[in-house]
């Protein structure tokens, strides 16, 4: 469990983390989430007692960081920056660590195994791809086999089989019993592994939920009606108390609208429907609306008009033009008025709510698929 | 606690133990905590969601404390090439041209205490052990394994004090096996002299013993332990300003210009009014301590032994190491 408690921290007359106050629990997976410098790494570092708070503190199991006995045992981390050497080599690198807190050298062998790296185990990880350097610190967490793990973006670099790597490894650390605090800018990564949710934005405390909870509350979903008489529907549809609004190519979109009572009003008033579909808004929207206030940095498209971003993306808000700032319109969606909207990523659609797990654990072949793949 | 409401999630209010409270139907196990033992990669026991015991490991764990960092050090300063380079290229150096002057310098009378011409390659010998010392300390920080290794051990006197042990004891044994070596090469081959008429009364008459020129046990002393012991202390100096600046570059170039510096000012004060700035800066030159060592002192004090210089650069070293381990624990990483 990591309990902070009004953590502050400012360099110079910037506030990097603002009165952060939440706790991370044992038995589930802990998503962080921000966009870029809203102050994740600098929360993680904290925690980890690498950079000493302003204001507050954070607890690990009650503890200060520098008070633990066996800070590996308790607490493995992997940070963004990678911490390696990289002239040492990766058995030599775990082994270093793991004489550091007596934990006794054949668990290096078990970890390197563990996380596929065992064929590489001598080598230097200068020359390591930006997964395999992933992967390496991933097995330094794992080393003390400690109690909490925090991931500070840990899918980055890694190719899709080991993005489904690390988030099967994740709930399975957490469903032994962990605690399992990992931090991304992707809410559609996060949907799928974490199930409980605190995101942050220029240092501050936006939402701290459950995942399903945050679903609910964030996705948008309105109806989307496309007629060859839309003037008739709009009338139709506006006497009713629907708030229908011009969408993409001439379709009508009703927020919070019914399809069924929708289609039901059309044939009443026998309007030729071409499309009925009701549509939900992205996680990735519902993200970006809640931070949207408090981006730091603001791309600027050169075109001035976006379609919503697919989920790679990662500055919410820049494809709007100046003028409009941060601030989402009051419908929440995303382009500016006029613009063509896209229908929401498929992909990036919720998982539905009853199925908080994602894809079930491998139980102990982690990573074992990547091997196979190495050797060939 | 948490500020915020977990609205809507089934955990009620976090009790002060560790562990989630288990809803009915999920059996805790007696005495959680200890009692389960999930193996490493067994596919979770229980069943989601609920309460989970909280884990714990089945690797023995130990409190850790000193001997573990210095362990751990010692497998970090054998593991890296820069060791192996730094240190062969001393020696390399150190013995070959120890070696090489030897063999230049046989047969004729060098007019130099017998180990004397030891110094020559310990002057370009000691810049490779300043560059380890550096190295120890800025190649974490270049490198972010600083993070790495401060997460492992969070009580970073503790750390500081193992780099800096270990170092010194290697390159103490190491710089000192070097001197050793080139001391016996030197004594092998300089000491057929003969003493000059024109020599006859100075100091140097004292070394000749029945016709061949010899060093006493303190000359021996100095030109080995003592050498090894300074240069070793310069490196222990050198991996506390790499502790304090955090950067390889800038730490080797302080270095450089704290051995070299005071002698290269000295050279250009030739006026009468610098004159007492000048017999300073010769004589607390780091090379006048080295030299001194091996009884060619740079200053007029012929019977200057180096032991005292040596106590000063201790001195000036526990100093700055105080300044790093204070930095240290107060700094960011």
């Amino acid at each position: 469990m990591i309990e902070l408690r009004d953590l502050t921290k400012r360099y110079g007359d910037k506030t990097a983390v603002d009165g952060l106050s939440f706790t991370v629990r044992p038995g589930t997976v802990t998503g962080f989430l921000g966009p870029n410098g809203a102050g994740k790494s600098t929360t993680m570092r904290m925690v980890l007692g690498l950079d000493a708070p302003t204001r507050g503190d954070v607890r690990i199991e009650g503890k200060h960081y520098g008070e633990l006995k066996e800070p590996l045992n308790s607490i493995g981390a992997l940070l963004e920056a990678k911490g390696v050497h990289g002239g040492r080599s990766a058995y030599n690198h775990l082994l270093c660590m793991a004489q550091s807190n007596g934990i006794p050298e054949r668990r290096v062998g078990e970890v390197l195994e563990m996380v596929g790296l065992h064929d590489v185990a001598r080598k230097r990880p200068k020359g390591f791809s930006l997964g395999m350097g992933q992967r390496l610190g991933i097995a330094s967490a794992l080393l003390g086999d400690p109690r909490i793990l925090m991931f500070d973006e840990p899918v980055n670099g890694l190719d899709p089989e080991g993005i489904h790597w690390i988030r099967t490894l994740m709930q399975h650390l957490a469903r032994e019993g962990r605690t399992v605090f990992v931090s991304s800018h992707l809410m559609s990564e996060m949907a799928q592994t974490a199930e409980h949710l605190i995101v942050i934005g220029q240092g501050k405390l936006l939402a701290d939920t459950s995942m399903s909870q945050f679903i609910a509350e964030n996705s948008r979903t309105h109806v989307r009606v496309r007629t060859p008489e839309p003037q008739r529907l709009l009338d139709v549809l506006t006497t009713e108390g629907l708030r229908p609004a011009a969408g993409a190519q001439g379709a009508l979109e009703v927020d919070g609208g019914d399809a069924a009572r929708i289609g039901e009003l059309a044939a009443a008033h026998r309007i030729v429907l071409h499309e009925l579909s009701p549509q939900r808004a992205s996680l990735e929207e519902a993200f970006m609306r809640l931070t949207a206030q408090s981006v730091e940095y603001h791309g600027h498209a050169p075109g001035g008009v976006q379609a919503p971003p697919e989920g790679a993306q990662v500055a919410p808000g820049a494809p709007q033009p100046p003028p409009e700032g941060p601030q989402a319109p009051p419908g929440g969606t995303q382009a500016p008025p006029g613009a063509p909207q896209a229908p929401p990523p498929g992909g990036q659609q919720a998982p539905p709510p009853g199925d908080p797990q994602g894809p079930p654990p491998e139980g102990p072949g982690w990573g074992e698929d990547w091997q196979r793949r190495r050797r060939r | 606690m948490s500020t915020q409401q977990h609205n809507g999630q089934a955990a009620p209010a976090q009790p002060a133990a560790a562990h989630m409270p288990a809803p009915a139907g999920t059996v805790p196990p007696a005495g959680a905590g200890a009692g389960q033992q999930p193996g490493q990669g067994q596919p979770g026991q229980g069943h989601w969601p609920g309460g989970i015991a909280p884990y714990s490991s089945p690797i023995p764990m130990a409190r850790t404390n000193l001997g573990h960092a210095l362990v751990s050090e010692w497998t970090k300063i054998r593991t890296v090439r820069s060791t192996v380079w730094t240190l062969g290229v001393m020696f390399a150096l150190v013995v070959g041209i120890g070696l090489l002057s030897a063999v230049g310098l046989s047969g004729d009378f060098t007019g130099m205490p017998l180990l004397s011409s030891g110094l020559f390659g310990l002057m370009l010998g000691q810049i490779c052990v300043i560059t380890l010392g550096v190295l120890v300390v800025t190649s974490e920080y270049g490198t972010g394994m600083i993070r790495t290794t401060l997460t492992a051990c969070p009580q970073r006197g503790r750390v500081l004090l193992a780099k800096a042990t270990v170092f010194f004891l290697l390159a103490f044994v190491m710089t000192t096996l070097a001197c050793a070596l080139t001391a016996l090469i030197n004594s092998a081959l300089l000491s057929d002299q003969t003493l000059p008429s024109y020599e006859r009364g100075s100091e140097l008459a004292d070394s000749f013993e029945g016709g061949k020129l010899v060093a006493s046990g303190s000359e021996w002393l100095g030109a080995t332990v003592g050498a090894g012991l300074y240069v070793a202390l310069l490196g222990l100096l050198s991996l506390a300003v790499g502790a304090l600046l955090r950067h390889s570059a800038g730490a080797i170039t302080t270095m450089m210009g704290v051995v070299l510096l005071p002698l290269l000012m000295a050279m250009f004060m030739a006026g009468k009014a610098l004159q007492d700035v000048r017999d300073f800066l010769i004589e607390y030159s780091p090379l006048n301590g080295l030299a001194s060592l091996y009884r060619i002192p740079m200053t007029t004090d012929q019977d200057a032994t180096g032991w005292p210089l040596l106590g000063g650069l201790a001195v000036v070293t526990l100093i700055v190491f105080a300044a790093a381990y204070a930095l240290l624990n107060k700094r960011d990483v």
